[in-house]
């Protein structure tokens, strides 16, 4: 038996983004006598927050009527709006955005840094009660007859070996009538939750993008608030779903970001060269000119929507925001589902206290009645059209879908592969040449992660674990040639002895918690374990 | 200067002589998260802070640590942590009781003073709280002036191991190696005293959460400035803050010979 310490709340919050902050003043507005518990692995809240980010306040609008008045972080709406297609050396402006994509629409939104909204909804939920523990990760489910129970934070202090270090200090568990995992998109703990009680059975595998993002300052003059530029077409492949987004807000400062579909083909592809490049393109490049690049980030985000959102509780608890799956992809937005989800999920949660249920089931039936189901379900058909017909026909279905269909299809196209099992081997796939940097607008991977500001204690167990170490050669290096090292945006993978004998070289501690080996790992053989809490990014404001 | 409020000599003899009680006083500070990369702000009249990660400045973290270990080993018996700045800065106190001090004064300020005022800010904390040992970072990680023990020290007329790399106590003196050029210099320094911690003095410990938890509870007393006749006005001035400049792209060179021409003629070294 376990001696660690524990502490009891009625409610146990894994992540401190926008569903899990969500959930928690929620839970305090509906249930005020409820103690709620939330815990972050990032050294501050916001410190692991990536996001483009254009807001919807519909949610916010919800949670905290009189958020213009509480010094919200909502400061930049949306002025002017631009989607392109790109070929290597033009733009196509796309006509009448708002009725051939209206989903995209962003009129009466916000550009923010939602790093920065996550902030603010911390201190609102503090004000409210809610007891907020950041730098402490959540490394392990407690399950006590096959409910949970709450989590338990890793242990700090052991060293690389596994061995107790000079200052190792034990985990604790926080325990909790009801647990609401707010992990983001792939949570580790969340990953577990699914396997043990078969959550994903009978929908679709999930389908994931990797987002790249830098926020710049640039020179006053060229400087737009409100502009909000997207791009898809070039520099990806017909088969390859993605592309730019370019928000002007804030002080001088500018958010470009690249998305690209972890389900490509190219095992060639480096999601991250992509993102450089493309800032060169004559539709983004004038935006940097003059410009120094502040912050970088990367963050895996869902794809999947609708067909792919599991069964969403078990007992003891649920799964909210993007650990479910609940962002909005054709409307490239996920920060209002997933506070909607984590206000549901609190109202579900806050009924199952009083009755004492097992399983805060009304949360199903709660978002199903939402405008949150609707809003998924009309968007479903999008993004399996780009995965089955590539990008031209799949946006002009996509425009078929939103202006004749108005999202009603008789029909639901389906997702059939996950992501790790579309990559092409090494030697059918077709090379690509990506420029070099040229150290003004476009960057090497290590000048990067620098901006991340990413610490890990160095002496720590590498918290990236290959389940059976041999396959790494017989799969990921001789039929893939080691797709890891350019999927990752931080630089962790490294090919050591190439020519002579190839061996994976993992260097944890320059890892952004994006989660993308994960999920793209060929062999399904990596699994990214929380590291000691605290460690990670430390996104600035601004991000 | 403000007149010496007391003898030194009858301080000590009051506070050490046969008592029971011994008192460590740690003064910390909040300061941009070590992890984090500055930037000067677009105008150069300093860093920009906004929006940064802000923690205890880790040379004070080294000092409430090394306080903490001589309460566990009996040598002392209150940890008392102090902290000047912004009301934020009580989340460093925080800090410092969830590591395992047992109860914070903060001291609220507009902008963070320079050191002389935080010297004499202490030296009044100094004369509320007699204690018999301050342990002080060296310096702090944003300004690193490396000043404020010394001054400190000045206006108490205490005396000083500064850059400590061990301290011990015994017998109403404190023992303190100093980490000086090429080697360690040993001082024998009599109570009431400062010592200013150098990196390394220890490993400081985390604060687990059950004692976060716990500290959440411990008092922790505002206080004002103005309260304690201090003037915190500037007396410094800064000039500009900027960027080093960038590095040059290393070359490769062929042989010996041509480096030893590139340091003579170009770098202009030897």
């Amino acid at each position: 038996m376990s001696t660690r310490e524990a502490m009891d709340f009625d409610v146990v919050v894994v992540g401190g983004g926008p569903a899990g902050l969500a959930a928690a003043i929620r839970l305090r507005q509906v249930a005020p006598d409820a103690t709620v518990c939330l815990i972050e692995k990032g050294s501050e809240i916001g410190a692991h927050i990536v996001s483009g980010a254009v807001i919807e306040p519909r949610a916010l609008e919800e949670l905290l009527p009189d958020w213009r008045d509480l010094g919200s972080p909502l400061k930049t709406e949306v002025t002017g709006e631009e989607m392109y297609f790109l070929t290597e050396s033009r733009g196509f402006k796309v006509p009448a955005l708002e009725k051939v994509m209206p989903h995209i629409a962003n009129h009466g939104n916000y550009v923010v840094s939602l790093g920065e909204v996550c902030r603010w909804l911390a201190e609102q939920a503090e004000a409210l009660g809610v007891e907020i523990y950041p730098g402490f990760a959540a490394s392990e489910v407690l399950i006590e007859q096959n409910r949970v129970v709450g989590v338990a934070t890793g242990d700090m202090g052991v060293t690389r070996e596994g061995e107790h270090g000079p200052n190792y200090a034990e985990g604790m568990e926080l325990r909790g009538k009801y647990t609401l995992f707010a992990e983001g998109c792939r949570g580790s703990l969340t990953k577990q939750v699914m396997a043990h009680y078969d959550l994903r059975k009978g929908v679709d595998p999930q389908t994931y993008g990797l987002g790249i993002k830098e926020v710049w300052e640039i020179p006053a003059a060229n400087h737009r608030p409100g502009l909000v530029l997207h791009s898809f077409g070039w520099p990806l492949d017909d088969h390859t779903y993605g592309g730019a987004w370019l928000y002007h807000f804030g002080e001088n400062l500018v958010s470009y970001g690249f998305v690209t579909g972890l389900d490509y083909q190219n095992t060639w592809i480096s999601p991250y060269d992509e993102m450089q490049r493309t800032k060169l393109h004559p539709v983004f490049k004038p935006h940097f000119e003059g410009g120094r690049r502040l912050i970088y980030g990367a963050r895996a985000l869902s794809e999947g929507g609708f067909q792919s959102i599991p069964r969403l509780t078990f007992p003891g608890g649920a799964l909210i925001g993007d650990s479910a799956g609940f962002l909005n992809t054709p409307k490239i937005k996920g920060t209002h589902t997933a506070m909607k989800s984590g206000m549901l999920a609190a109202e579900a949660v806050a009924d199952a206290l009083k009755t004492e249920q097992v399983e805060p089931a009304s949360f199903t039936s709660r978002v199903r009645g939402s405008w949150l189901y609707d809003e998924l379900k009309t968007a479903r058909n999008v993004r399996p059209a780009f995965s089955r017909w590539g990008t031209k026909l799949g946006a002009l279905y996509s425009g078929f879908d939103a202006m004749v269909m108005r999202g009603k299809a008789p029909w639901t196209l389906r997702f059939r592969h996950a992501d790790n099992e579309t990559l092409t081997p090494a030697s059918t796939s077709q090379p690509i040449s990506y420029p070099k940097p040229d150290g003004k607008i476009t960057f090497d991977k290590p000048s990067s992660v620098f901006l991340s500001n990413t610490n890990h204690e160095e002496n720590q167990p590498v918290h990236l674990k290959l389940r059976n170490a041999a396959l790494w050669k017989t799969v990921n290096w001789d039929v893939f040639r080691a797709p890891e090292s350019r999927y990752c945006p931080a630089g962790v993978y490294e090919v050591g002895d190439e020519a002579s004998d190839p061996r994976l070289v993992i260097n944890a501690q320059n890892c952004v918690h994006c989660k993308t080996c994960d999920i793209k790992d060929p062999a399904q053989n990596i699994d990214w374990c929380t590291p000691e809490g605290g460690g990670g990014p430390n996104y600035p404001g601004g991000m | 200067m403000q007149g010496r409020p007391q003898d030194p000599a009858s301080h000590r003899r009051q506070r050490v002589s046969g008592k029971k009680t011994m008192k460590i006083l740690v003064p910390v500070k909040r300061v941009v998260d070590y992890n984090i990369k500055v930037r000067p702000k677009a105008d150069g009249t300093g860093v920009e802070t906004a929006g940064l990660k802000m923690s205890m400045n880790p040379f004070d973290e080294i000092a409430v640590e090394e306080a903490l270990r001589l309460r566990e080993k009996g040598a002392a018996t209150e940890v008392v942590a102090v902290s000047i700045g912004v009301q934020q800065a009580q989340d460093t106190l925080r800090t410092a009781m969830a590591m395992g001090a047992d109860r914070a004064i903060l001291v609220l300020t507009e902008e963070s003073p320079e050191p002389l005022a935080v010297a004499k800010i202490l030296k009044a904390i100094v004369e509320r709280e007699t204690p018999d040992l301050l342990i002080l970072g060296k310096q702090a990680i944003d300004d690193d002036m490396n000043a404020t023990g010394q001054m400190l020290a000045g206006l108490l007329g205490w005396p000083q191991g500064t850059f400590a790399s061990k301290v011990e106590l015994a017998d109403g003196r404190a023992e303190v190696a100093r980490e000086v050029d090429g080697g360690t210099e040993v001082v024998s320094i009599a109570l009431p005293a400062i010592v200013t911690a150098d990196l390394r003095l220890n490993e400081p410990r985390y604060a687990s959460l059950p004692n976060i938890m716990k500290a959440k509870k411990k008092p922790l007393e505002t206080l004002q400035a103005s309260d304690l006749g201090v003037d915190t006005t500037r007396r410094l001035t800064v000039v500009s803050v900027a960027e080093p400049p960038a590095r040059k792209a290393g070359v490769k060179v062929g042989s010996v010979e041509e480096l030893v021409e590139k340091l003579r003629n170009e770098a202009k070294v030897i």
